[in-house]
């Protein structure tokens, strides 16, 4: 095997080099401490933005021949390559990395343009090319990528933000989940999945927990999905033994030894989508997946071969595509304060993801949150927030008041995508529009105003409760 | 009680007996209303004041000696290669490594093999020391409880009590004391509502290396979330089924029937109206 060509740039009298494209990649990429932790991140600013300005230089074309995981030793490298379409590619096969910029921003690249362009982009280019744009550029741009997917409703389309109604409990207690539902769908949230992580992968909890969420949508006719975001071996079992999953969830990661901590390859990832889909359950489209990544996951499992963080996770959206989502969620203050330290690189970091899946072709949603050992808080998720409700987001997360009181970490709440909708003028998914009108949960169609009072079709839930300890106040 | 102007209220309150969630909060317009907001606030600024309180360690270790089953019942205390909480903090790879000093201190002066043991309690303050203050050492005493009235037998080592560690510096600490299994029991890191809840990782032939993939966790361990007793009966029966397949991780199912979890009933619920 030949060495990498090094990349060199002559500033004043001062030469910089850069080992091989990984290593450019890496100096180029915006201050975050995962990258300092990696110890891949450029050493000084000039030396970031010397970075840029070489890799900016850089053709498109190279990421073809120059492999930054080799191909004979990462699988994800080898879908990545296999799966290249060099006719779509044309468009954009003369550009340099700066030029693909420009030409992303430019009136050309229109949504047909770039939908028509996906498959010849590769994770690294869109990675590449995001390094050198600003945050408003990663908007601008992702908001002209429309990418719609379909179960049992439509996501995706323009004007619209769905929500995945996380309705987690730590005991997984049936009432509790129940609770966190009701109050989710009469906040108007639920149309991107009801989703629920379990705190134990017992297989006969998760079985049990897929039959309640089959049971609650069935019985009100709710346009949504549902998902039990357990380990894809233990849905797999579940679907054998004749439980009704809706979606396949597993986390992902950009190169083979993440998925291998994972516990999970390509080959395990087909067939648990061909076992989601025998059971026919979608009546409007057949996206059966759901998946989850996150900047830092490579690095955790030891597995990132000198790659920057962001460039890692560009790639895991190379996995998502080839199982066709109906959702992908990067988790992005997830992680914690090792790899996005404060609220300021979580934003950086949302929006890069947004911007790389989206350009890539897949139906990106975000889950805006931090953990209580980062520098971050509530007034940073609002401003991840409307920023990619402007961007375009396909969907974000909805918990009660934000607390996941299961994963220990804050996430947007209920309330929260009702700001968005607001103040972006969104919409949910139009048949969960439909349903919150018909529900007499919300009073328009835009799910924008809620009822003030308990609709209709709930009150006997709520009646055969018997009351807690303590009177209720101030109910109308 | 007089309706603060401009707040609708959720007549679904009472569903508050079944979550700690922040469910029926009301709304302004569609926003939170002050009170829910200003406590959530406060609940936040306690968790990242958790974060940063220290283990107690010589309480730690004086409950834990006081547990029997170890033929040697006196703790090993030990450190990370992190120096302290904000090295910790951005340094996790220095939280899976032990310190020089604390390395040299498991290694046997004549190079003479440590006996073997069938399973090693590894005690870390992880990124809640107010979790393993609280509830490590009533948890230790619900294990042992749970593994006498098992019926296989479990030969234990002295237990390791971890500063500044995180969950994969077991298995350095695992093979050096030739352990079949480790059970790690760590603080997690602090919910909102939640500063105090344990975490304990099995795994199966621990060495430096192993993956999260080769791991078993039972999380949410807490008074208010999984109970100490019903956590202490999982590790065993997870500990039962490793040693039967001679591994831990995915390839591990969790077919504990989940009784002590959930009622029988549990599948029915109010919203379905049964």
């Amino acid at each position: 095997m030949s060495a990498s060509p090094a990349y060199r740039y002559v500033l004043g009298a001062r030469t910089y080099s850069f080992r091989h494209l990984a290593d450019l990649m890496a100096k180029a990429t915006p201050l975050r401490s995962g990258d300092q932790l990696a110890g891949v991140a450029a050493l000084t600013e000039e030396e970031r933005a010397v970075a840029q300005l070489r890799l900016a230089e850089v053709p498109l074309k190279a990421f073809l021949t120059e492999a930054l995981i080799p191909y004979d030793e990462d699988e994800v490298t080898r879908l990545i390559m296999d799966t290249h379409d060099p006719s779509a590619f044309a468009t954009i096969s003369h550009l340099s990395v700066g030029d693909f910029r420009n030409w992303l921003l430019s009136d050309q690249a229109t949504p047909q343009v770039l939908a028509k362009l996906r498959p010849g982009i590769t994770p690294e280019m869109a990675a590449a090319v995001s390094k050198l744009m600003r945050n408003q550029d990663l908007i601008l741009v992702a908001q002209k990528c429309q990418v719609i997917t379909r179960f049992r409703n439509t996501l995706g389309l323009p004007g619209h933000l769905a929500t995945r109604l996380q309705p987690n409990h730590p005991t997984d207690d049936i009432n509790g989940i129940a609770a966190s539902v009701l109050d989710g769908l009469l906040y108007g949230n639920g149309d991107a999945v009801i989703g629920i992580n379990p705190a134990s992968d017992n297989l006969a909890q998760v079985i049990r927990l897929n039959r309640m969420l089959d049971e609650v949508i069935q019985h009100y006719q709710i346009p949504t999905q549902s998902c039990v975001l357990t380990h894809v071996t233990n849905t797999l079992e579940a679907i054998h033994q004749g439980t009704p999953v809706d979606l396949v969830f597993q986390s992902i990661g950009g190169t083979e030894g993440t998925n291998t901590s994972f516990g999970v390859n390509l080959a395990l990832l087909t067939e648990a989508r061909e076992a989601a889909l025998s059971l026919k359950r979608g009546t409007l489209g057949d996206n059966v997946m759901y998946f989850e990544t996150g900047q830092g996951s490579a690095l955790s499992a030891n597995a990132h071969h000198g790659l920057d963080q962001q460039t890692c996770e560009a790639r895991a959206y190379a996995v998502a595509r080839h199982f066709s989502p109906l959702l992908i969620n990067t988790v992005v203050g997830f992680i914690g304060p090792e790899y996005l330290f404060d609220g300021k690189q979580i934003i950086r970091a949302g929006l890069e993801d947004h911007f790389c899946g989206k350009l890539l072709g897949l139906p990106m949603g975000c889950d805006i949150c931090y953990t209580n050992h980062a520098e971050a808080d509530q007034n940073d998720m609002d401003n991840l927030l409307t920023l990619l409700g402007v961007a375009g987001c396909n969907f974000i997360m909805g918990i009660p008041g934000s607390d996941d009181i299961m994963l220990n970490y804050q996430t947007t709440s209920f309330h929260d995508a009702l700001y968005a909708r607001r103040v972006l003028n969104l919409s949910p998914a139009p048949e969960f529009a439909d349903w919150l009108q018909r529900m007499a949960i919300c009073q328009d169609a835009r799910g924008q105003q809620l009822t003030d009072t308990l609709p209709n079709a709930f009150a006997p839930g709520l009646k055969n409760l018997t009351a807690p300890d303590t009177p209720e106040e101030g109910t109308p | 009680m007089t309706k603060p102007p401009g707040l609708t209220d959720n007549p679904w309150q009472k569903l508050r007996q079944f979550t700690d969630a922040r469910i029926a909060l009301g709304r302004c317009g569609v926003s939170q209303p002050t009170a829910a907001h200003l406590e959530f606030q406060l609940n936040h600024a306690q968790a990242r004041d958790a974060v940063h309180l220290p283990l107690e360690t010589k309480a730690l270790c004086e409950g834990v000696a006081h547990l029997s089953l170890a033929a040697d019942p006196t703790p090993r205390q030990l450190h990370s290669a992190a120096e302290d909480r904000m090295t910790y903090l951005r340094r996790p790879d220095l939280g899976r490594q032990l310190s020089e000093a604390s390395r040299a201190l498991l290694s046997s002066p004549d190079n003479t093999p440590t006996p073997p043991c069938d399973l090693l309690l590894i005690i870390i303050d992880g990124l809640s020391a107010q979790a393993v203050n609280r509830h490590a050492v009533p948890f230790v005493k619900a294990l042992h409880d749970a593994l006498l009235a098992n019926t296989d037998t479990w030969t234990l080592a002295p237990p390791c009590v971890v500063t500044q560690g995180r969950v994969a510096i077991g298995d350095e600490i695992g093979e050096a004391l030739n352990a079949r299994a480790t059970l790690v029991i760590i603080g997690e890191r602090p919910g909102l509502s939640s500063p105090d809840s344990l975490g304990v990782y099995l795994t199966w032939n621990p060495k430096p290396g192993r993956s999260d993939a080769e791991r078993n966790c039972i999380s949410n361990i807490r008074p208010a979330g999984l109970s100490l007793t019903a956590a202490a009966e999982k590790a065993c029966y997870l500990l039962g089924e490793a040693r039967r397949l001679n591994g831990s991780g995915v390839a591990l199912k969790d077919r504990s029937d989940g009784e002590a979890l959930m009622p029988a009933e549990s599948g029915k619920n109010f919203l379905i109206g049964r």
